[in-house]
């Protein structure tokens, strides 16, 4: 079997989980794995990567400080020429979406974005991904190629224990030509608002289903009656009707309350990302198919509009 | 600023069954509403705001059959120039890849600062086609922006992606460029009613591959890298327990548990 090559992800002096989890999960393949990691004074990491994997590729240059396109393009394309392996695995995330589809219109290979599920037929991947916001699995079958390329989503596969100790490599940066075209600048914190929905211990999570700015209150005082806090999907702060800080998911906030009451949200996993670890989890959500039912413990298929004034109601009889 | 949107029309299936059909490899799109995919919405406004700030041509291009034009001239409506829609029977079972080629071909020739694709499509949700597309036509290209600012020359851009966690990263680049956008970067305007009548007059230019210099071999599925064997339905872990009953008996059993769970 050919090698796999999972390049490694981290921001800011961290590393980003999902490299682990993708070296965990390649590690099950039987191939050699090999991390990839490019950046400026990460050792360290090369250090946690290797229990992880069978070798681990270093790139020490200032070009890769912070994420740039151009310079993983250029440099993950004159290892892959270099070293012919046979899959690359990156994550399906900011970094990933913004580079793996331009790498694989470069090097011809085929590119199969943010799988939820993989099996190997010899080299040839077999990925599962989804399709409708989670309605329906799709199983692709790439076409017959050198080297396949995967975005893997989050918590497709789970991070194990280190158990290798994978032969750290410096390799000399190859790409020798100046980043010219894209230039980064700073990365800008989201900004904070009055309340921290992290530390909530009740949330009420309200969703499009809400439908209109001035059908609000119908959660507000579900909420208050409650004593929770209002969280929303990312649909309702697009839309205006709640701030950027209280959008629960992969672009805004993880949270773990004690309950998670979800109002007329669907359950994308990008939603689902930022609220799985809730104790309790409740959706009320007309569409019996929602995904979010998938993860709630307690679900009430019905109107909205209908059940939450019952459920005001029943709430503050309990409080008396 | 010359500029090009891609838009998709996509089945609204966030609120209605999704049914596997007798193909197994596609969906009973009968009873389904459509729509423009949600980002390409706000992809649309956003070069509508640079043309009226800026000045310059919103071209609007969709691959897709004689439908999407609802989708194309809501755009010309909104402000949109000329428009494009890119329809072959050897279409059918294109993925992202095969998609950018398309569109690669039909822009190819055209004289653009920026295209803007939206971020994903809410359909196949792949996030493929934008940098695909800009890496098919050797330029620029950011994914994910939720902030676009044109600097002083007009050749160059700051655009900021949006990251896990809502972190902002900005960076510069050269145009032309291929953005990606993201959902909630704008507030998407609706087209007046004088727009929708003047737009319900101007001409869709109708392209085949063979206009576009395409073999039939350069799409489809076998111009994809991969193809879709077949649809499941999906795996899910344990199922909620679901409280039945009118809405007076639901909400009451939701309050019992949460009152013995000691939430209220
Ligand atoms: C890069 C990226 C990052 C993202 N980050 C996030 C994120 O951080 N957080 C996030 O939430 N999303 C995020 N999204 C968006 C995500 O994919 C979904 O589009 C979003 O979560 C949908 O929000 P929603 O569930 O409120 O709306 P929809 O998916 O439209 O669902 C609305 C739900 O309301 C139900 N409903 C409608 N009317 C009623 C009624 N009267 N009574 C009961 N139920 C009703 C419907 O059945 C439906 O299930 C991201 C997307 C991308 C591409
Ligand atoms: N058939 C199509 N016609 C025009 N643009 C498309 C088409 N399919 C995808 N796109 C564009 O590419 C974006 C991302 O789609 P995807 O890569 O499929 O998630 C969409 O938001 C559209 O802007």
């Amino acid at each position: 079997m050919k090698d796999i090559f999972v390049l490694a992800e981290h921001r800011r002096g961290e590393l980003r989980e999902i490299t682990l989890e993708m070296l965990s999960g390649a590690a099950g393949f039987g191939g050699t794995v090999v991390a990839i990691l490019f950046g400026k004074s990460v050792d360290d990491f090369a250090n946690k990567i290797a229990g992880y994997a069978d070798k681990v590729l270093v790139v020490d240059d200032d070009m890769f400080e912070n994420y740039n396109s151009e310079a993983y393009q250029k440099a993950l394309s004159a290892l892959i020429k270099e070293h012919n392996p046979g899959l690359l695995l990156m994550g399906h995330t900011g970094q990933g979406v913004d580079l793996a589809p331009a790498l694989a219109v470069e090097l011809g290979a085929p590119l199969v974005t943010d799988i939820t599920a993989l099996e190997m037929e010899g080299d040839k991947p077999k990925p599962t991904r989804q399709y409708y916001g989670g309605k329906l699995d799709a199983h692709m079958v790439p076409k017959d190629a050198d080297l396949y390329i995967l975005t893997v989503r989050e918590a497709t596969f789970q991070a194990a224990e280190p158990s290798k100790s994978g032969e750290v490599v410096k390799v000399e940066n190859p790409v020798k030509e100046e980043i010219a075209y894209r230039k980064f600048l700073e990365y800008v914190e989201p900004e904070v608002g009055e309340v921290d929905i992290t530390q909530s211990t009740l949330l009420v999570g309200v969703g499009r289903g809400i439908r209109e700015d001035k059908n609000m209150p119908v959660v507000e005082e579900l909420a208050q009656a409650l004593g929770a806090d209002l969280a929303a999907s990312r649909a309702v702060v697009d839309a205006g009707w709640l701030p950027a800080d209280r959008q629960v998911g992969i672009s805004g906030k993880t949270v773990k309350p004690k309950l998670y009451l979800a109002v007329g949200i669907s359950g994308a996993f990008q939603h689902v990302t930022g609220m799985k670890g809730s104790e309790v989890i409740v959706a009320i959500n007309k569409d019996p198919d929602a995904p979010i039912f998938g993860i709630a413990d307690y679900g009430i298929v019905d109107d909205l509009f209908k059940v939450v004034p019952k459920l005001t109601e029943k709430i503050k009889e309990l409080k008396g | 600023m010359n500029m090009v949107v891609c838009v998709k029309r996509v089945p609204d299936t966030a609120e209605s069954e999704v049914h596997i059909d007798a193909s197994g490899k596609d969906i009973d799109k009968s009873k389904l509403s459509f729509g423009i995919n949600e980002a390409d919405n706000y992809a649309v406004e956003e070069a509508i705001q640079i043309k009226e700030r800026l000045g310059g041509t919103v071209n609007v291009i969709s691959v897709g059959g004689k439908d999407s034009d609802e989708q194309i001239r809501m755009a010309l409506a909104k402000g949109g120039d000329e428009a494009i829609r890119i329809e072959d029977p050897a279409m059918a079972g294109s993925d992202g890849f095969a998609i950018a080629k398309a569109l690669a071909a039909a822009i190819k020739g055209m004289e653009f600062d920026i295209v803007f694709t939206g971020a994903l499509a809410d359909d196949d949700g792949s996030a493929v086609v934008g940098v695909a597309l800009a890496e098919l036509l050797g330029v620029n290209h950011a994914a994910y922006v939720k902030k676009v600012e044109i600097l002083e020359d007009g050749k160059k851009i700051k655009v900021g992606r949006e990251l896990e966690g809502g972190l902002m990263e900005f960076l510069e680049m050269e145009l032309p460029a291929v953005l990606t956008i993201q959902t909630g970067i704008n507030e998407p305007r609706y087209a007046s009613f004088k727009g929708i009548k003047q737009a319900a007059k101007k001409e869709i230019a109708i392209k085949s591959l063979s206009d576009l210099g395409l073999d039939a071999s350069e799409v489809g599925e076998a111009g994809s890298w991969a193809v879709l064997e077949k649809f499941t339905p999906p795996v899910v872990g344990e199922m909620a327990e679901i409280l039945t009953g009118e809405p007076e008996e639901t909400a009451a059993k939701l309050a019992a548990i949460l009152k013995e769970k000691g939430l209220v």
